[in-house]
């Protein structure tokens, strides 16, 4: 137990001691090491390079520095990452073997390890973190703590006024305070629907229940989406702290997080810092000596993704099959065991005790009109920086695809850029500068959703990828409602049939049929969102389905079954590379002369696309 | 809240409702019927098929009228164009991933799901796809599961898990995958299904069935050698009727005989003799307990879910069970005892066929337990709805059968035979029988209305003889555990429990006639039949099971006297622990 005096205490000494971590100008003689280890960097092996900073440090008897674990600084693609503070020197791909470098180099020579230096879009070595120009349009204020502190240490969240923002609440202001300030940040849901944080925390506050209940929804499971992961991962005290808060506020004493067992270190972490949360008495009977007590529990899914919508969750906790309910009733009236309950996501909460601390005014001063603050992205597919992005809400796509993502690879084209997962829906090219909000994302047709942002580059048939996410929801569907179970199967084999060339345009008809009335007919938001992606990529690239249905061509040449590969004779200079990476010898033609490719053998396996110097191949 | 109401508009009418009730009911209330398939009022209301949705002005997507709640100032249209083409779609897709095999499906005619689609002029699948394709499973002597023919509506869980408290099924896998199962997918036979048959009511189409033998009686009936006697249950004349559209309670005892004849039975007799001696086997049993610090409470065993329920589930409690076999059994071993004797027919060649509102009479025929002298007590057990099957197979027109009675002498029952048929029906009879034995006078007080009527637990105090007597009726496994866990923990203070495993008992039992969700949730089926067993009660001339002349003769004659050895050699048997999981 400690006493706020104890945790101010905390806070200064912390304080003073970790400011190298984000002052660059620190004139202490300390060096930090920080290492990465959120799920990516860990399983490229982080944690031995930490032991081995360690080992050298120890062997060579080097004062004055310390090695610390932080959670994700975005850059995954880059991972594993090694931070020198204050400096800020950002180290890329670090293996173990380079250790020994850099501690003789930088640590006691005061030099900087070129070769580890990460390369910017413009080819440019870049010595700090903060010039990368992946980082320069971003705003971390979820994300604010990964990266810069041990999240396995409570002291270091305390020190960057962690547990502060509780403290205020608990000691100065009321839930309709608090609700008052959460409503005029104007934050929004960010698990994916965007509803308004403040109004669902006043109308859980307004529900009568002897017992309520606050839940984190960290059930993230959007192909290619690791934000919630990573907050966790990087930060769990502010979710615990916010949880604490929102309890206080609606009048709960008991909270749940329902989390991934896929999340093994997410797990682990926040499973710590609830340890630590109780040893210091912020979790438990008399927080801070008032008359509120708040405690947390660990609830593990097993990796369905409908649980992840709000009310399967619950039946999940529950001990039961994680289905849906129909809604309304609304969790805020009766939620876990029918009793009053707060849902909010990971990210939601992340933003809380700044938004407490700070105030509501300047939480929107950030952002849109209607989407406050910052929306943490996963970005990924066909671009350079593949990471975990946050940037201010109104960001637009070009931004974060260009200046942030650093553009396509192999200099191909941006197709689409995919947004809000399997429940969302594509964006084209000529909505690149739409401004990411939920309006805006909704009125083209896309949603926001829990913040997966997957692009595509020419490549990718749209057909095809509407079938990816329609087998995503297939196998995902809990079975409970008609439309969901048995019309996204009808969905998908449709989808098939157009990508094996045996789809007609009645086919097509059937498809915008099925997906209206799934869409409005389902129980939950999954089945109602299933369609999503079906519904946005006839919206954009009805021709690319017209053109499989009809002419039964696929001009992203991804559909295997129609792609007819044939060599263009005024390109081909006749080498015969072609001819020799052919499994199946289906190109035929002598030595020196143009080739030709026998369609009753082609298998269309594209290796003699990839293959040909001259780009003579194609369909 | 139950006197407030609101006022809302149902495809423009006004509508004044009761505050709490659907829009379902709400638009019942104006004769606007919502087409329904997964809604089972009162047992099953979780809005899975979609069926039922319907537009309410101001909000997105559907609401789902069977659970969704009447509001002040809404405004609700039940068959928009959106709403209809929904619903066709959502039909379209269930009946894609089902079998379609009506012509030879045993729930043809009184299928839900095919009354929709004839409703709906469903004329070709629109939405046609892989089928999801299961095997059937018929290994339990009781209830066959045909998943071809599920579409998921999960009534039979509900009924399964919710009204019984047995949770012998789940929906197991996920997605179009899913299926309804037992634990780790095994039959229904090696898990704790208790095969009380609820399900199968609550099947909307013939995805759950009784394991079907009436072929069998037909072979017998044409074989010469045998000599085929059939006996039927009480609850089965209160209810066959309405397999022939006749009004619900209609008592056709005598056109049910009339047609036993015609299919040519060489006997038809009549369980409620077996429940005259259940009864006066029962009430002798009991009176020794009370009088002779026996085990008590002690529960009655006529009804073989429950036995089978408290052998899996309370096997610590099996010493309260009552050692008498059920009627039709006990029945059985009179007449390949006292009456092939008496008649001098080899009891080998007698094939005797209960006709039975239940299922799990079907498990029970073929107990070890249920053998005298090497041979079963009954050969085989049919149910209500394969009778009907077997009269309408014979082109019987059942309506207008003329009434006969039941043949003599085995035919000859009391009003106490009658009500067995119906919850707290055996408690009634034993306690008629146990006050004039126990005052050794024939008492005008014969109506105990306290164990009457449809409650799930019925508790009652009786004077018999100067004595207080506690008395249970419970029907329903779920009110069953209440009971026994009461007994468990010392806290029981009654002698008597009677215990059906169907609600409301045998009249509502899983053999019996499957009405549709629609007619459960207007009329009072159980209390319909019922009724009917009570006014056969009222009109008998002889209403104390002790005091049947036929009884009273086979005592005499054969028996001795109640709980005689060789009374407990044919009418008494023996439970024991059962394992819950054959797996």
């Amino acid at each position: 137990m400690k006493t706020l005096q104890e945790i101010e205490e905390i806070r200064k000494t912390k304080r003073k001691e970790l400011d190298l971590r984000i002052n660059t100008s620190s004139d202490t003689r300390e060096k930090h090491i920080l290492i990465c280890h959120g799920t990516g960097c860990t399983s490229s092996k982080s944690p031995e390079i930490l032991k081995r900073f360690r080992e050298i440090i120890k062997e060579k008897n080097i004062e004055n520095v310390r090695v610390i674990q932080t959670g994700c600084f975005g850059l995954c693609a880059k991972g594993p990452i090694v931070i020198i503070r204050p400096e800020d020197t950002f180290y890329a791909n670090c293996k173990v073997e380079d250790c020994e470098e850099i501690i003789e180099k930088h640590i006691q020579k005061g030099e900087i390890v070129e070769r580890l230096l990460c390369k910017d879009i413009d080819g440019k070595k870049v010595q700090k973190l903060d010039e990368l120009s992946f980082y320069k349009k971003q705003k971390r204020i979820a994300l604010k703590n990964c990266g810069v502190i041990n999240p396995e240490e409570i002291d270091e969240y305390i020190a960057f006024d962690g547990y502060k923002a509780l403290e205020k609440v608990l000691t100065q202001m009321s839930p309709e305070d608090v609700i008052d300030v959460i409503t005029k940040s104007g934050l929004r849901g960010r698990g994916g629907a965007g509803f308004p944080t403040g109004k669902k925390w006043e109308l859980t506050k307004e529900s009568k229940g002897d017992q309520k209940y606050v839940v984190c929804n960290a059930d993230e499971g959007d192909p290619g989406a690791f934000m919630d992961r990573s907050i966790l991962e990087g930060d769990p005290h502010s979710v615990l702290e916010a949880m604490a808060i929102a309890a206080y506020t609606i009048g709960a004493t008991k909270g749940f997080i329902y989390v991934r067992a896929e999340y093994p270190i997410a797990v682990h972490r926040f499973q710590v810092a609830i340890d630590q949360a109780r040893e210091y008495g912020i979790l438990g009977k008399n927080i801070f000596g008032t008359n509120f007590d708040f405690d947390v529990d660990i609830r593990l899914g097993a990796g369905a993704f409908v649980c992840g919508e709000e009310t399967a969750l619950l039946e999940s906790i529950e001990g039961k099959r994680g289905q849906p309910r129909v809604k309304p009733p609304y969790p805020a009236q009766c939620g876990l065991w029918g009793k009053p309950t707060l849902i909010n996501n990971v990210e939601t909460y992340a933003n809380i005790a700044q938004i407490i601390l700070k105030g509501a005014e300047w939480y929107s001063s950030i952002g849109t009109e209607k989407s406050k603050g910052t929306k943490v992205f996963a970005l990924g597919g066909n671009v350079n920086n593949i990471g975990l992005v946050e940037v201010p809400m109104g960001t637009t796509l070009r931004e974060i695809v260009y200046d942030i993502g650093g553009g396509i690879p192999n200099g191909r084209e941006f197709k689409a850029a995919q947004t809000g997962g399997p429940s969302g829906g594509c964006i084209p090219k000529e909505h690149l500068d739409t401004p990411i909000d939920y309006e805006s994302l909704k009125q083209i047709g896309s949603m926001m959703g829990s913040g997966g942002l997957i692009v595509m580059d020419d490549t990718k048939c749209m057909v095809c990828l509407a079938k990816f996410y329609l087998e995503f929801t297939v196998s995902e569907s809990c079975g409970k409602c008609t439309p969901c179970r048995i019309g996204t199967k009808r969905m998908l084999e449709i989808l098939t049939k157009l990508c094996e060339g045996e789809g007609t345009e009645l086919d097509i008809y059937k498809l915008e049929k099925l997906a209206a009335n799934i869409q409005k007919a389902s129980i939950c938001g999954l089945g109602q969102s299933a369609p999503n992606p079906v519904i946005s990529t006839l919206k954009y690239f009805r021709e690319e389905f017209r053109e499989h249905a009809i002419q039964k061509e696929c001009r992203a040449l991804e559909c295997k079954a129609m792609s007819n590969i044939t060599i263009n004779e005024e390109l081909c200079k006749g080498c015969g590379l072609c001819q020799r990476n052919c499994p199946v010898s289906a190109i035929e033609g002598e030595s020196r002369e143009k080739r030709v490719i026998n369609q009753e053998k082609c298998i269309k396996c594209g290796t003699c696309l990839t293959s040909c110097p001259f780009k003579a191949i194609g369909n | 809240m139950e006197n407030e109401f609101v006022t809302l508009t149902i495809d423009g009418q006004e509508v004044k409702a009761k505050k709490g009730i659907t829009i379902l009911e709400a638009a019942k209330q104006v004769g606007i019927d919502i087409p329904t398939l997964c809604f089972l009022k009162g047992i099953n209301e979780v809005g899975d098929c979609r069926m039922c949705i319907v537009e309410v002005e101001g909000r997105r997507g559907f609401a789902t009228s069977c659970i969704q709640t009447v509001e002040e100032g809404m405004v609700v249209h039940t068959h928009t164009p959106n709403v209809l083409e929904a619903r066709h779609v959502i039909l379209d897709l269930i009946i894609s991933n089902h079998s379609k095999d009506c012509l030879t499906c045993t729930r043809s005619g009184n299928c839900e799901l095919q009354k929709l689609a004839t409703k709906f002029n469903v004329l070709n699948v629109e939405f046609e796809g892989e089928r999801t394709q299961h095997k059937i499973d018929e290994l339990s002597p009781s209830i066959v599961r045909d998943f071809n023919k599920c579409i998921l509506c999960r009534r039979c869980i509900a009924a399964c898990k919710n009204v019984q408290k047995i949770g012998a099924i789940d929906c197991i896998n996920r997605g179009f995958e899913s299926c309804i199962s037992t634990v780790g997918d095994h039959s229904l036979n090696d898990v704790n299904c208790t095969f009380c048959g609820q399900c199968i009511q609550s099947c909307p189409t013939g995805a759950l069935h009784e394991k079907e033998t009436i072929d069998d009686v037909w072979i017998k009936l044409k074989d010469p050698e045998s000599y085929v006697i059939v006996q039927t249950a009480p609850a089965v004349r209160a209810a066959l009727g309405e397999e022939f559209q006749m009004e619900i309670g209609t008592n056709v005892t005598g056109k049910m005989v009339t047609a036993l004849k015609r299919l040519g039975f060489d006997k038809v007799f009549d369980t409620n003799t077996g429940a005259d001696f259940t009864i006066t086997e029962e009430a002798n049993e009991f009176i020794e307990r009370f009088s002779k610090g026996g085990t008590l409470p002690m529960i009655t065993s006529c009804s073989p879910g429950w036995v089978k329920y408290i052998e899996m589930n309370y096997p610590e409690l099996i010493p309260h069970l009552s050692t008498c076999k059920s009627p039709h059994e006990m029945f059985g071993a009179i007449l390949k005892s006292y009456y092939a004797e008496k008649e001098g027919i080899d009891p080998r060649k007698i094939y005797v066929v209960s006709v039975m509102p239940c299922i799990a009479k079907k498990f029970e025929r073929q107990r070890e337990e249920m053998k005298n002298s090497g041979i079963y007590n009954v050969d085989n057990v049919i149910t209500t709805r394969e009778l009907a099957r077997m009269i309408k197979q014979a082109n019987i027109e059942f309506t207008k059968l003329e009434d006969t009675n039941f043949d003599s002498p085995m035919g000859e029952a009391t009003g106490a035979g009658a009500i067995f048929g119906t919850t707290g029906g055996v408690m009634e009879a034993a306690l008629r029988t146990a006050q004039d034995t126990l005052t050794g006078k024939d008492l005008e007080k014969i109506d105990f209305e306290q164990v009457r009527g449809g409650e799930g637990i019925k508790k009652a105090t009786v004077n018999i003889a100067g004595n207080e007597i506690k008395v249970v009726a419970a029907s329903g496994l779920a009110n069953a555990q209440k009971i026994m866990e009461e007994i468990k923990s010392g806290k029981a203070d009654y002698q008597f429990v009677e215990i059906m495993a169907c609600p409301g008992g045998c009249v509502m039992g899983g053999g019996q006639p499957i009405r549709s969700s629609k007619e459960r949730a207007e009329k009072d089926i159980r209390k319909l039949r019922a009724d009917c067993l009570y006014s056969i009660d009222e009109k008998s001339t002889i209403r104390k099971s002790h005091e049947n002349p036929i009884i009273k003769k086979i005592y005499k004659d054969y028996l001795e006297k109640p709980g005689s050895h060789k009374a407990h050699e044919l009418l008494h048997t023996e439970y024991e622990k059962r394992e819950k999981y054959n797996i």
